[in-house]
This record gives structure tokens, sequence and C-alpha cells, in this order.
């Protein structure tokens, strides 16, 4: 290799060595560190740590069952996410689709949610939630509904359905923005032949919006999936994973092993599994989405 | 040209990257006249900052005070500086005294003793034994920490039972008769129940209240020998004791004596809750002087220890030092360190804190002074007691059981007996 093709490697290499070493650093290295951690019993402050072994796992998979409760909690929400976040969504989405008036107006207005601040939507909510003085206690009154009064983040029949609601109510915004790009990406001419050859509107959604939505559909459902699971602001600010273990999910027993119990090890370990579930949820989705594509 | 801007775009990576390089080195030591404190205690961060102005003044000192807040925002950085050995001069341990024990055995906590000692014990004869208490490492202690005074009290706190003068006069109750006992703690109840006042609010969405509350019963209802066998391992969980200490959150909830929603809520919700008169009791620490009188300034209300459910043992608060600052054992300025410390706890820093921030001062002295409201509180710091003074305590995990298992007594999804059984359960596993 001659000089000048030798100079002009390092040159190359020394323009993106700042940014491998930050990605080395802050990705990299902390991403092997926690499998490191996790085979280790460790409080976070001693300088030497007690090798386990796979006993971190074990006592996450077998004997910890609040893990369990955890996951089917975050299961339960984003199940309802799936279902009724992204349904309203893609209605609101197509709704904003058509020639509306003041549909930019909606745009923004539907978008709102998502960017505020989870723990001050949870706040907000917890005003509409509450038991004594709360505006959905005081409307539910109003309409002669009172004996469906409650505290609606305190009682364990209605705790995590109404943790799901705010989250639903936060993130609806996402998939509305996502539905109406696809939406607007179908070909305006596809549906006006569908129209002209006598095709009713059920039947051009049916037979054309949602075989070519398919792909953005896998994509909007595995987002809501993968944010959804790792909900934890919202939870933090409402009800703290209680009553009981009522509304507990991954992410607030992940925290509770490091910081409340001082388990380092462990809480790496819980998260690793947790990292391994949503992984296998994306590789599913992978495959889904380019069966959709070619379906499409 | 072109070989000239490769070489400048070059020295900008290469600049860039000493610059990366340069930001993950270590922390520039501070001179040899400057002292660096980290706290937490955003309500104090002016009136600090005042004092450390007139340390400098008349020691030539500098204090170099920088606030990391919310707490564990605080406690993560001080985590990860103890694991690259650049903690500050000062700083505080937040936690169980499990951190604490890290802290001290890792080697980054100094042994105060022999300072506090010093000159016949003037430094240590200033504080409440029971705050100094909170800091102070016993002989033969569970967690393997040679003994020592290893924390400085910055204030004092307990946290007691509050009530509303004016609910209880308009519900015909007299204002300066309070419970004593529960018999009477729930004839009051019922009399404001009838009136439609809400009863008891409390943060105890924040699991930690809730065992507080638990473990004023617990030593009133089987003494604190019997509940530190508990930890031990040595009375099980499902002793008749403890079973009536769970059925002191049963009655609780039959009487509804318990504010709507106050399972899941903050504290600071909690706090907000009793400042507006929406509830007739508050399970607080002294802390809360401060918001009420922010949040409103016209609130009648008195502190009084949680009524007792038995007379066998003398009820205990949870109390001693508030917040605590520690001094680095690696600082070459630990003894400048120990020189400020010791001048921030003498009667004037103290009043002036207190007056400031309205916290109870940790200087006995300074507490000649206080509003009725704070000499209260104080009143009771000899009936304190904390999981940080005990020779033993509670691991994490059972800790938590238990005040889930609390919470769900508390919506009536289990019955003390259940919930006692599980516990015990959980125990035998760890």
């Amino acid at each position: 290799m001659s000089w000048k093709k030798t100079q002009e490697l390092i040159t190359t290499y020394l323009f993106v060595l700042p940014a491998v070493l930050l990605f080395v650093v802050f990705s990299v290295f902390p991403f092997f560190k926690v499998f490191q951690l996790s085979v280790f019993d460790w409080d976070g402050i001693a300088p030497q740590m007690r090798f386990v072994g796979f006993a971190n796992f074990r006592d996450a998979i077998f004997r910890d069952p609040s893990w369990w409760i955890s996951l089917r909690n975050a299961s339960v929400i984003t199940l309802m996410t799936l279902l009724f976040q992204n349904t309203l969504a893609l209605v609101l989405a197509l709704i904003v689709d058509r020639e509306i008036r003041g549909k930019n107006f909606y745009r923004v207005v539907f978008y709102l949610p998502p960017v505020l601040s989870g723990i001050v939507v949870g706040l907000v909510w917890n005003w509409i939630f509450d038991g004594s003085h709360g505006l959905l206690n005081y409307a539910l009154a109003g309409v002669g509904l009172g004996h469906w009064t409650r505290a609606w983040l305190a009682d364990p029949k209605t705790a995590l359905l109404s943790v799901a609601v705010i989250h639903m109510w936060k993130g609806f915004g996402w998939g509305f923005v996502i539905l109406l790009a696809g939406l607007q990406a179908i070909p305006r001419e596809l549906n006006e032949a569908a129209r002209v050859d006598g095709a009713g509107e059920w039947r051009i959604f049916s037979r054309i919006t949602v075989p070519l939505m398919l792909p953005v559909f896998f994509l909007v459902s595995v987002l809501t999936i993968l944010g959804t699971m790792q909900i934890f602001d919202i939870i933090i600010s409402t009800t703290n994973g209680g009553p009981g273990y009522h509304t507990e999910v991954p992410i607030t027993r992940i925290l509770v092993a490091m910081v409340g119990s001082s388990r380092f090890g462990y809480a790496c370990s819980l998260g690793i599994l947790f990292g391994l579930i949503l992984l296998a949820v994306s590789l599913v989705q992978m495959r889904l989405s380019k069966w959709s594509s070619r379906y499409s | 040209m072109e070989r000239q801007v490769k070489r400048g775009l070059s020295c900008a990576a290469v600049g860039m990257f000493l610059l990366v390089m340069g930001g993950c080195s270590k922390q520039d030591a501070a001179s040899k006249n400057e002292i660096v404190v980290w706290h937490w205690l955003t309500d104090r961060e002016d009136a600090l900052e005042t004092l450390a102005d007139q340390y400098e003044k008349s020691s030539g000192v500098k204090v170099r005070l920088e606030v990391y807040a919310p707490s564990d925002v605080y406690s993560s950085r001080i985590r990860a500086s103890a694991q690259t050995n650049t903690l500050p001069d000062i700083f505080g341990v937040l936690g169980e005294p499990w951190d604490l024990a890290s802290y001290i055995k890792s080697g980054h906590v100094m042994n105060l003793e022999p300072a506090m000692v010093a000159e016949h014990g003037a430094w240590r004869h200033q504080f409440y034994p029971k705050a100094l208490a909170t800091n102070t490492f016993i002989a033969g202690n569970q967690y393997g920490v040679a003994p020592g005074i290893y924390g400085v009290p910055l204030d004092v706190t307990n946290i007691q039972l509050l009530y509303n003068k004016d609910l209880y006069k308009q519900a015909g109750l007299d204002p300066e008769r309070p419970p004593k006992t529960w018999p009477e703690w729930m004839a009051d109840w019922h009399q404001l129940k009838a009136v439609g006042t809400p009863g008891l609010v409390s943060g105890w969405g924040e699991t930690w209240m809730i065992n507080c509350f638990a473990s004023n019963y617990a030593f009133n209802l089987m003494g604190e020998q019997k509940v530190l066998d508990t930890y031990r391992g040595k009375v099980p969980y499902t002793d008749p004791d403890w079973i009536n200490v769970f059925s002191v959150f049963d009655e609780i909830r039959k009487e509804g004596l318990l504010v709507s929603g106050a399972v899941t809520m903050i504290n600071k919700a909690a706090e907000q809750t009793f400042a507006n008169g929406k509830a007739a009791y508050a399970f607080n620490g002294s802390w809360c002087v401060h918001p009420y009188q922010e949040m409103n300034p016209t609130l009648s209300y008195a502190p009084i220890l949680p009524p007792r459910f038995s007379n066998r043992f003398p009820m205990r608060i949870w109390g001693g030092a508030g917040s605590s600052l520690m001094v680095n054992a690696q600082s070459p300025r630990r003894e400048e360190a120990i020189k400020f410390l010791k001048w921030l706890t003498l009667e004037p820093q103290q009043a002036m804190l207190s007056k400031e921030t309205f916290n109870l001062p940790s200087n006995r002295s300074s507490a000649v002074a206080l509003p009725p409201i704070l000499a209260a509180f104080a009143a009771h710091m000899e009936e304190t007691t904390h999981p940080s003074q005990w020779p033993v305590s509670e691991r994490p995990a059972i800790t938590e059981a238990i005040g889930k298992g609390i919470q769900s007594i508390l919506i009536g999804e289990k019955t003390p007996v259940q919930m006692a059984q599980e516990i015990e359960a959980l125990k035998k596993q760890q």
C-alpha cells in the first residue's frame, strides 16, 4: 500500500475513532458489564464481588414470584394497549387522513400526550383517579353512577386497568403519527379506481388499505410491545407498584432489586432475562414484518 | 488545499479523542484550602451556602457545596464515585444500614469517634444521643463493621401521628385531648366519621412508611427484644404477637380509617391532603413542618405518639438523625472536613439552619428556641428508635414483602394470618 493510501486510511480511522470510542465506552462496555455482574453477588459498593454462577437467574426464575407477577402485569397492559390504543390510533388516523377541516390542528393535539413527561402525566391522572376528590368520581356521581366511584389506583380490581388507561392515553399519539404516515403513503389513485369500480368504503379498507398497511401495523405493534413492556414512569408516579404487587412491572422490580435491596447482580440478571424476552419479541416481529412485506 | 483541510479535520478528530479521554479522567483535585461537600438537601441549599460563606470568612477555608437531587440520583452518584475513588471530602450515605456498612468496610467512610470523644467528648455531648446512635456501629454488630461513629447528624427527625385540631373542634372533640390508646383513638374516629371527616392519610404507597408504622406497633406489642429476635430468625412471623401487629392494619381497614387511595399514595400527596384539611390524621415525620407551612400557613395541628394498642411495652417511634454527613476516609483534607463539620454543628449554625428550614437541630442546645410545633416533635426524641440503631436488621426482601403484604391487608385481599405465613415462608427461603 502506498504512503498516500495509508495516510487516507489513518485519516479515515481517526475520524471514526471518537464515535467508536464513545460507542464502546457507553454501549458495548456496559452491555458486557451487565453480563459479568449477573453472575456475582454484589451490593454496588464493596470493591470485591462474590461469584455465584447462575444463582441469580435461578432465584429470578424459580424463587421470585413477584418477578413473574410483574411480567404478567406488563403483558396485560401490553395486550390492552395493542388492542385499544392502536385501534384508537388507527381510527383517528383514518379520520385525519380524510379531507376534513382543521386536520393539522388534530395532528398536533393527538401528538401532545406523547411529548409530555410520564411523571407529569401520572400526577395529573392521579388527580383524575383520586378516590376522594377525583374528577372521574365527580363525573360518575354527576351522571348517576355514584355506586361506581372508587379509589381507582388503590383498588386491586381497577389499579392495573387505570394504569393501562393512562399509558394508552399517553401513547396513542405515536401510533397515530406512524399510521397516518402509512395511510398517506398509499397512492390515492388506488382508492379512486376502486370507487369507480363500485367498491364501498369497507371493501376499500379491507382489500386495499389493510394489505398495504400490514408492514406499518407490524411496526406499530412491535413498538407498542417494546414500549409498553418497559412501562415505568407512569407506575412510579401513580401507584409505585401497589397496592400489593398489582401494578408491579419488570422495570420496577429491577429498580427495587438494585436500589431498594442493593442486589446489583440480581438486578442485572433480571435485566438480562427481560432483555431476552424483548429480543425474542423483536425477532418474531422481524420475521412477521418480512412476511407481511412480501404479502403486501 | 484539500490536504490542508484533511490535516485540519484530522487534528479536530484527534482533539475530540483527547477531549473524550480527558472527560474520563479523574476529577480535578480541589485545592488545599477547599473542602468539597456533596449533598442532596435542596430545601437547605441556600442556608448551607450562606453558612459556607461565613465559614470561609472566619477560617479562610472555602467550602464548595454541590447538590445532586433527587435522593436516588444522589445515591447513584455516590455509588459510582465510590467505585472510582472520586468521592468528595464530605458526603452523605442514603439507604439502609447495609449500605452504610458496605461503604465503611470498603474504606470510604472515616470513623469519627476519636474526634467525637476528644476534649472530654465535647463534640459528642452536644448531640441528641439518638441522633448519634443512627450513625454508630456497636461492637459485635451483624454488619461486621468496626465499632465507631461514622457520621455527623446535621439535623434530627421523628415520625409521629398528627391530628388536625380544627377538625377535632368541628366534630365536637377537645383538640387539647388527643387519643393515647387505641380505644380512645377509635372513639374519636367514630365521632369524626359521624360528621363526615376523612380519617388517616399517609404516603403508604411508599412501603417504608408502612413498615415504620408497623414497627411502632411491633415494639408496643412485643418489645424490642422480640422484634430483634424475629430478625435474627429466632421468632417466626407467625407468632401471635406479629399477627396482632398485622391485625392493627386489619382494624384500620375495618374501621374505614384510611383515606381513600392512601394505600398507593406518595407522601407528598398525603401531605397535601392533610394540609388542605382533607384528613383528620396524618402519619408523617418532623420534616413535614416546612411543607405544611408552605401549603397552608393556618393549619392547626399537633404531633402525638401513635395511640398504644397494648400496655405491655412502651410505644416507640422511628427517629434519630435526619440527614447525616460522612467524612471521606481517603480524603487528604480529612482534618479540615472534620473542623468544618464541628463548626456546622455548633449552636449558632444549628439554630440558623433550624430557623431557616424548619428542621429539628441535631445540637440539643439549639432546641431551646424552637417554635412550638417543632418543640412538640422534639419532646419525643427520647422515644425514638430506628433500624440503623439496632444491632440487627431485617433483609430488604422481607421488609419489602411486609410493606406489600400490609397493603394487601389494607385493601382486604389478605388476612393477617395469611400474610404472616407468606412472610415466614419467604424468610425461610432467604
